[in-house]
């Protein structure tokens, strides 16, 4: 076996220059953070009694963000990458590969232990927290990260498996979301029917937004298409005849089970009292989180099975190379078109049941930063990959609402201290935490949608030839 | 016998530059024709616009009796002309086998897995490459990658742009081999623009030496070989 030995940790003579090394890395960290965070979080501006800004020096939290950079820098430098080395090293010496063929049970059942899971979290959540306790787990983290999953599975559509980058995604939320709101509120329609209108009109929008980019590519789409947000959000503010502008559309009806049992409290049909159970909002939004949750696997089922179908090779290869597709026949008019079509088709559902779940609408739910969020799920996630994607929608959604319960902070930077405010401090931190560690997203790796030898996952049109 | 393809003074423009001024090409069915030339003679264009990007500003291409000079590009490709193009312009995230699936695409992979053994049969390092990306295999593989895409659409003519740019000689020997291989066994007509003279004109039943856009030569293959303003400009080390 070749000779592998890192200096610093086979040899013991090296301890003290390690130390050292650890403690200049620090320094420097320190130094490097401090240039950073100085501006960002060292001033504070606000405004003073004669309403003028001003600002003053916040030393104690500057001197808290140096000190995790400098410390943990320390850490890693004198503890945990020798310990880590040692592992390697180790294991590379006793010779065996501690890469098993066989996946861990956790592993192999991921998808349906996290299916169970969701199904049951609701009835969990009331029994841990109450029926009215309830409401936080599951309105907050459940139906919340549940929205963002679905608006990213859809926007992968166009993005990770198309390659078109969108930065407008937020532009179909809005007409999916607008469509249910206007349409229940003039024409009472319910929400069973309006959630596929939605979707269609979404999908509409995505082929109108398709046809003058047809030609762009990259950095030039992202542009048209973050303008092409930009313009329906206007139009939102704007034609206050239609949309009440910035005012927004409020009193929207709720969804109801399939027309059966309502969610209002004055009808006669409501679910609490046709159970017999006190009148909590909790049940409404434990039925949303099941519709959302539906909402959800519709999008990945549909997204699995068009990738092995050929729309979606054709859209995976036109992400690769669009020259080499039209050589090989591929229309790539209609392969586009369709991308952007079915991915704002999710937006809208998305839209609409977002309609149906805040009873209230307005332009400012649908501003750019909400596309850059979702956008960001995406690349977190793993261009492509829908557990990565979910993933990276329960971290990042997950983690901004757990900043907002986290009171025990004021207790540490003071009363003043709003955690949220620093959601996207800790965004940025976590994107190039992640990027620099999985460069590729959680899930980085793409899986081939077609195998020769394994049967079991080849596509339909190949079993047909007796093949599978 | 009417030619299969026929491209007829056809002048091509990138822009107000003139890149074609005037080519005429004549490939019969089941022949193999070269078309070489130094960088920047416009062979790849010639190459482009029978493929119809960019469609040729005067002049026709007419295939197979059928006037393409208009036609979109994806529409050309479904009349079974298959293109290797420059640069190989395989799909690098997508393993050897799915790029093979990609090319079959036109018949919905009806003929699928006959053709893939013949592929295979004919490339066998596609066979044990066949799970891994497209854009880890080395550059010869990928040159076989990209013709064997080409020929899983079961093309009557077969585009080849410069397949021999960039490879080992031993590897170029192999892929012509294969050319010839799918001449001869199935009548394949191959139209090659080449920088490698001496082996693209051994292999071809034809061929035509380009300069600034325009044919100044043709012949047979050995006949332009023989010619001594050939071996002058392109096989003894001449100018490039």
């Amino acid at each position: 076996m070749a000779n592998i030995s890192s200096p610093s940790v086979a040899d013991p003579h090296e301890e003290p220059s390690l130390m050292a090394r650890a403690f200049k890395e620090a320094f420097f960290a320190g130094l490097v953070s401090l240039g950073l965070f100085c501006l960002f979080v060292g001033v504070e501006t606000y405004q003073n009694i004669n309403n003028e800004l001003v600002w003053r020096m916040r030393w104690g939290l500057l001197a808290v963000f140096v000190g995790v950079a400098a410390v943990g820098r320390f850490l890693n430098v004198a503890f945990i990458r020798p310990a880590l080395d040692k592992r390697k090293l180790a294991k590379a010496k006793s010779g065996i590969l501690d890469v098993s063929e066989d996946k861990g049970f956790f592993h192999r059942h991921f998808l349906k232990i996290a299916l169970i899971a969701l199904l049951i979290y609701p009835p969990v959540s009331v029994m841990l927290r109450g029926v009215q306790g309830s409401l936080l787990l599951v309105d907050n983290f459940g139906i919340q990260i549940l929205i963002y999953v679905m608006l990213a599975w859809g926007l992968n559509i166009v993005v990770g498996l198309a390659g078109l980058l969108d930065l407008g995604y937020v532009a179909f939320y809005a007409v999916g979301a607008y469509s249910y709101a206007l349409l229940s509120t003039h024409f009472g329609l319910s929400f069973w029917v309006l959630l596929p209108l939605a979707g269609i009109f979404a999908a509409l929008w995505g082929i109108i937004l398709g046809f003058p980019v047809l030609r762009l590519r990259g950095d030039y789409l992202a542009i048209v298409t973050l303008a092409f947000g930009e313009i329906i959000r206007l139009v939102l503010i704007n034609w206050t005849e239609v949309t009440k502008g910035t005012f927004g559309i409020s009193g929207i009806a709720k969804a109801s089970i399939f027309g059966i049992w309502s969610f209002d409290v004055g009808s006669p049909s409501n679910f609490a009292k046709a159970f017999g159970l006190p009148m909590s909002s909790a049940y409404y939004k434990i039925f949303l989180f099941y519709v959302i949750l539906l909402l959800c696997m519709l999008t990945a089922y549909v997204t699995i099975r068009l990738r092995r179908m050929p729309i979606g090779r054709a859209w995976e290869a036109l992400r690769e190379d669009e020259i080499a597709c039209r050589s090989l026949g591929i229309n790539t008019v209609t392969t586009k078109l369709t991308a952007f079509a079915t991915g704002a088709m999710f937006g809208g559902f998305a839209g609409s049941f977002f309609a149906a779940r805040q009873g209230f609408v307005s332009p400012e739910s649908f501003v750019f930063i909400e596309s850059a969020v979702i956008l960001a799920i995406v690349v977190l996630g793993g261009m492509g990959s829908l557990t990565g994607i979910a993933i990276a929608a329960v971290v990042m959604v997950g983690g901004t609402e757990l900043l907002r319960e986290m009171n025990f902070l004021k207790v540490v930077f003071g009363p003043e201290f709003t955690p949220e405010l620093y959601r996207m401090l800790i965004f940025g931190l976590a994107m190039v935490v992640v990027m620099l560690f999985k460069p590729r997203g959680f899930v980085g790796s793409r899986a081939p949608s077609a195998f020769l030898h394994k049967a079991k996952n080849v596509s339909g049109s190949f079993t047909k030839e007796g093949h599978g | 016998m009417s030619p299969l393809l026929h491209v007829k003074n056809v002048e091509t423009y990138y822009g107000n530059i003139r890149a074609l001024g005037g080519v005429d090409v004549m490939v019969e069915p089941g022949e193999i024709v070269c078309m070489i030339g130094a960088n920047g003679a416009g062979k790849s264009t010639l190459m482009m616009t029978i493929c119809g990007s960019p469609q040729a500003r005067t002049g026709s291409v007419i295939f197979d009796g059928q006037d393409i000079t208009r036609m979109p590009t994806h529409e050309i490709a479904r009349l079974r002309i298959a293109q290797s193009p420059e640069g190989r312009r395989i799909f690098p995230r997508m393993t050897v086998y799915e790029n093979l699936q990609m090319g079959a695409s036109l018949d919905n992979l009806k003929y699928f897995n006959e053709d893939i053994e013949k592929i295979f049969t004919l490339f066998p390092r596609l066979k044990e490459r066949q799970s891994q990306r497209g854009g880890t295999l080395s550059g010869g593989e990928q040159q076989m990658l990209s013709i064997g895409r080409a020929l899983m659409a079961r093309p009557k003519l077969l585009l080849l742009d410069e397949p021999s740019l960039g490879l080992a000689p031993l590897i170029v020997k192999g892929i012509f081999a294969a050319i010839k291989k799918l001449n001869e066994e199935e009548g394949l007509t191959v139209f090659l623009v080449e920088q490698n003279a001496f082996a693209a004109l051994k292999l071809s039943h034809r061929g035509y030496v380009m300069v600034n856009g325009q044919v100044t030569m043709s012949g047979g293959g050995r006949e332009l070989l023989a010619n001594p303003e050939v071996r002058a400009a392109y096989l003894e080390g001449g100018h490039h």
